[in-house]
């Protein structure tokens, strides 16, 4: 039952195969097993078990809410939760417990979701591993898989298995090793720069990224606020469609929210050929660091298209390079506005210095956020002084209307969606990650993903394949600002093509013919 | 913590908008003499009258000052400005307080249709161009009774600018005629409002009050076209009056709901500006004017005697009368400002540009605003002229003085006498005496249908004038005038009337 998708358990729970109540036990023990994982930073097993038995009453009165009705979800913890410890993996906001829900948190409440827990990820969201949050790394459930070991073994220069452990990618790492794990069905990331995408591809998952002002980001703790959007981490495309329809709309406290309606419910059409379908592959995409099975997968993606009847062409994002650095200016001066609310005055870490106000805030700040949230605060507090601000802060932000212009430029030329890799190649162990710092990482790591955000568009990763090693490889399709649908409907689509096979965690799982039974081997794999 | 800055305002001052008969400016370079000095109740320590420096001596140039205004009023709305949380003065601490205004994580800025319309309506008085698209901006400081680190300001592009500020000014030998005078209004802002921080030095630690965090501010920026403290005082004195007449602002100062900085440079003429210092703390119009006047005077001495402006902020000492520089500790400020990334740009439309088929609650029109304007001060006084034949110096004084333009209506509804004869008794002997007693209008306990009652004696000769005042006087309660009363009445009775009976009958009838 675990291994099924959230559409399939939504089905079985509708026909009294499973009770909410059984479906929640099942993902907390499962969470309980994985715990190694640190996929979770709070596990809310109360609050999970009452909503549970809330949704099974709902069922047993025939007055289900929904297909979210009783299904176990997660949370990352940037996400205000009311009653919740929500700590942003800082020691900042440990202890913090938020006095109302994010408006998502709410909207899958609503629809009588089980929040299971608040996942992990990096300091505020910043990195791109989520290895650097004060709870420790995330785990990639894929490090545990059959698939993985397997490979593994025929490698002789393979080292000690338990420290030689994958990461899952960040920053919302958290959330796509519990939905790649199976403790939950579906969980909300963040994506400001590539946020879930990244861990999506590298956990075997769908990870979407909602148009800018689709999906309320009230109570999403902030990174950068221009780019932000709340994340959603699934296992398969129409899961991704039945989350965004539970979330998107307009929100009166959010007013960078959209007004226009949407139809709901999210429902995407099942395509039977893609002729009509004009696809573009940004030949500024093909760097030399993108390593070669990522960028072999890619060209069979782009062929599968042709041969399906599409219109394959190579278009230009020009202004692509300048994408990340120009990122870091806007990023950061954005940081180190948002963080200055973190005096430890009204809430979370204070110091017990008390000498003055400022040794106090010092203390505080020092004491409450790590290396890379204090070298963001710096180097944005750096960029935003009068002296700089034209240099730096203004320059960036007409290089992204340029990179945003880019994708204009290019949907206007026909494209319906674009093509690219979202990662450079397949997750790395956590001991070979931690080679390069933090602000190095971010920066290779999101240079497919992150001039998605500077535009505001929404974009999707897709699992495509295993590599050599046994390990997931994500592509991302990219669409029109608003046009979420129809990327879905096409990623949905090319899903169905390539059928990716399913996480194999025996070792890890009591359940195993529970997962066994969705096992689908790779029939039309573009591996061959 | 050590920061010894208090930021209160002061509270329960009566007379907050008393005539402010201080400066002399307009008589610069008149022969020297004492000015009267008519504020009450404070003796003036180290405040020099102003003219005294300012007359020119032999082989020395004349000194001009230059005075700029900014002007934060708070605006009357029930919410603030970004949330939902209610607006009320002198409620308990933190108990207007939305998830917003402590600026927990996650919360974003809701703008208030009210604040916006109360902007629009005050530019439009003040005869600004009003940005039919205006931007928001984050404004960093870290002070503790500002939660989130930033001030949500208009930097870039506020939302009304370049509109101008007539107000009058007295001069002449009794200071009995008004001369027009116009400043120059850069620009109308919205912005939150701080908190509010309470040190106690004593137990060393700072008290923080959110209940004013994110009311909605407007700020006023006047150009530096005033030269004294009169000329800014008659000037605030205006725009409160202005701010009131629309109900954009309460502009009650001692409520902090009006609070004035100043910056004040003196020069000679004819030679460029010189270091400007800023005033703070100025929290009546009386204090205003006082130190302006003080710290001008204060710049003279200083460059007159080789010394040099620094450009700092200094704050009014009110006891003491002077200024008295603020040593700010964290130096030059950079306060790194940036656009508010959660606010959309504020659109605004007009008849032309409105789309159809607009949602009006989604739309704000700016012509539909102006045609809800209410009568402006200056209008009203122009009526006054016209309609009782009135001085214009005289309307001056009946919309200056609290509730007194009321009382004038009141009286001039109920009475036979002349509007003449009213204004007279009404700007003379009643606020005279209102003025001796220090009292408010609200206070008097002459109310209208008396004074009404009283002209209507003196019009149909019944009583003299002199008898009329002295009914005044004892409705005044002041104890010699009765004693008077009784003895007119013992006259007329050619002393067969008891003087007890006389007094108690009197006292009965004057319902003393």
């Amino acid at each position: 039952m675990l291994g099924r998708s959230l559409r399939e358990v939504s089905a079985a729970l509708k026909q009294g195969q499973i009770t909410p109540t059984e479906l929640c036990q099942k993902c907390l023990s499962l969470i309980k097993k994985t715990k190694f994982l640190n996929a979770y930073i709070t596990v809310s097993e109360e609050v999970a078990l009452k909503q549970a038995e809330e949704s099974e009453k709902r069922y047993k009165n025939g007055q289900s809410l929904g297909d979210l009705d009783g299904i176990p979800i997660a949370v990352k913890d940037n996400f205000s939760t009311s009653g919740i410890e929500t700590t942003c993996a800082s020691n900042m906001l440990k202890g913090y417990i938020p006095p109302y829900n994010a408006t998502v948190v709410q909207k899958l409440l609503d629809q009588g979701a089980l929040l299971m827990g608040k996942t992990n990820l990096d300091e505020f969201a910043m990195g791109s591993g989520s290895t650097d949050g004060v709870f420790g790394p995330v785990k990639n459930p894929w490090s545990y898989s059959k698939q993985y070991r397997e490979k593994r073994k025929q490698n002789p220069h393979s080292e000690n298995e338990d420290s030689d452990w994958l990461i899952t990618g960040g920053s919302s790492g958290g959330s796509a090793a519990a939905v790649s794990a199976f403790t939950c069905y579906a969980a909300l990331g963040s994506d400001t720069g590539g946020s879930t995408r990244n861990p999506a591809a590298h956990c075997g998952l769908v990870g979407f990224k909602p148009s800018y002002g689709l999906v309320s980001r009230h109570g999403l703790i902030p990174l950068v606020n221009s780019m932000d959007v709340p994340g959603i981490l699934t296992r398969c495309v129409n899961d991704a469609a039945i989350v965004l329809g539970a979330l998107a709309g307009p929100d009166p406290r959010d007013s960078t929210t959209v007004h226009e309606p949407i139809s709901k419910p999210f429902m995407l059409p099942s395509l039977a050929d893609v002729s009509k379908l004009c696809i573009g592959i940004p030949k500024e995409y093909l760097v030399p660091e993108l390593s070669s099975e990522v960028q072999s997968l890619w060209s069979k993606a782009a062929d599968l298209f042709e041969s399906e009847g599409a219109k394959v062409i190579e278009v230009s994002l020009p202004h692509t390079s300048y994408s990340i650095v120009c990122y870091h200016v806007l990023c950061t001066s954005e940081v180190a506005s948002n963080m200055a609310r973190f005096d430890g005055l009204q809430y979370g870490h204070r110091c017990d210095i008390d000498v003055s106000t400022e040794a106090m805030y010092a203390a505080t700040r020092r004491e409450g956020f790590n290396d890379v949230v204090r070298g963001r605060i710096l180097s944005g507090n750096f960029f935003l002084l009068k002296e700089n601000y034209e240099n730096y802060f203004v320059k960036a932000q007409k290089v992204r209307r340029l990179i945003a212009n880019d994708f204009v430029n290019a949907f206007n030329s026909g494209v319906d969606v674009l093509l690219t890799p979202t990662t450079l190649s397949e997750a790395v162990p956590y001991l070979e990650f931690i080679k390069e710092d933090n602000r190095t990482r971010s920066a290779q790591d999101d240079i497919f993903t992150q001039a998605v955000n500077m535009a505001g568009l929404p974009a999707v990763s897709i699992p495509v394949a295993l590599s050599n090693q046994g390990l997931p490889i994500g592509l991302q399709f990219i669409g029109r600002a608003f046009c979420d649908q129809q990327l879905l409907t096409v990623a949905k689509w090319f899903e169905k093509q390539v059928q990716f096979p399913v996480i194999q965690l025996q070792e890890l799982m009591d359940d195993c013919s529970a997962v066994l039974e969705n096992e689908k081997l790779a029939s039309v794999s573009l591996k061959q | 913590m050590a920061a010894p800055m208090l930021r209160w305002g002061c509270r329960g001052r009566r007379w907050a908008f008393a005539r402010v008969d201080g400066g002399s400016c307009h008589r610069r370079g008149a022969p020297t003499g004492s000015t009267s000095n008519q504020i009450r109740g404070e003796s003036s320590v180290a405040q020099q009258p102003l003219h005294t420096a300012q007359k020119t001596r032999k082989g020395e140039h004349k000194w001009a000052a230059v005075v700029g205004l900014e002007i934060h009023a708070q605006i009357s709305s029930n919410s603030k400005l970004f949330s939902g949380s209610q607006v009320r003065f002198s409620a308990p601490p933190n108990s207007l307080v939305s998830f917003f205004d402590a600026s927990l994580p996650g919360t974003l800025p809701v703008l208030n249709r009210r604040c916006v319309e109360a902007a629009v309506m005050t530019g439009l008085a003040l005869n600004c161009h009003i940005n039919k698209k205006s931007l928001f901006d984050r404004k960093h400081y870290f002070y503790a009774d500002l939660p989130a680190g930033y001030q949500i300001t208009q930097q870039r592009l506020p939302i009304a600018v370049n509109g101008s500020l007539i107000y009058g000014v007295c001069a002449g030998k009794k200071q009995s005629q008004v001369i027009p005078k116009t400043v120059r209004i850069k620009q109308i802002q919205l912005e939150q409002d701080s908190g509010k921080s309470l040190h106690d030095n004593l137990r060393s630690q700072t008290l923080i009050d959110l209940n004013r965090a994110g009311v909605g501010l407007l700020e006023v920026v006047l150009e530096p076209d005033m030269s004294c403290g009169e000329e800014a005082a008659t000037a605030v004195r205006e725009l409160q009056l202005i701010l009131q007449a629309l109900g954009t602002s309460q502009a009650n100062m001692a409520e902090g709901q009006l609070r004035v900085d100043a910056n004040i440079s003196v020069h000679h003429p004819g030679e460029p500006l010189g270091v400007r210092t800023e005033v703070k703390n100025l929290n009546s119009i009386r204090f205003l004017a006082k130190a302006i006047d003080y710290e001008i005077q204060r710049q003279i001495n200083e460059l007159e005697n080789g010394g040099e402006i620094l450009n700092e902020t200094r704050s009014f000492h009110h006891k003491l009368g002077c200024t008295m520089s603020m040593r700010d500790k964290e130096g030059k400020q950079d306060y790194r400002f940036m656009p508010e990334p959660n606010l959309p740009p504020l659109v605004l439309y007009d008849a032309t540009s409105l789309p159809a088929g607009a949602d009006p609650q989604q739309v704000i029109n700016i012509d539909q605003i102006r045609e809800t304007l209410p009568e402006l001060p200056s209008v009203t006084r122009e009526k006054l002229v016209q309609q009782y034949g009135m001085l214009l110096e005289h309307s001056f004084t009946l919309l200056n003085e609290v509730g007194l333009l009321e009382f004038f209506q009141n009286v001039i509804k109920e009475t036979r006498a002349e509007p003449k004869k009213v204004t007279s008794w009404v700007l003379n002997t009643f606020l005279g005496y209102l003025k001796q007693q220090n009292l408010a209008v609200s206070e008097s306990p002459v109310t209208p249908s008396a004074l009404a009652e009283l002209l209507d004696l003196l019009d149909s000769r019944t009583i003299s004038s002199s008898a009329a005042k002295q009914v005044m006087d004892v409705k005044n309660r002041n104890p010699r005038a009765i004693n008077k009363l009784i003895g007119l009445v013992r006259k007329a009775t050619q002393s067969r009337a008891d003087p007890v009976m006389i007094k108690e009958i009197l006292e009965k009838k004057l319902s003393l």
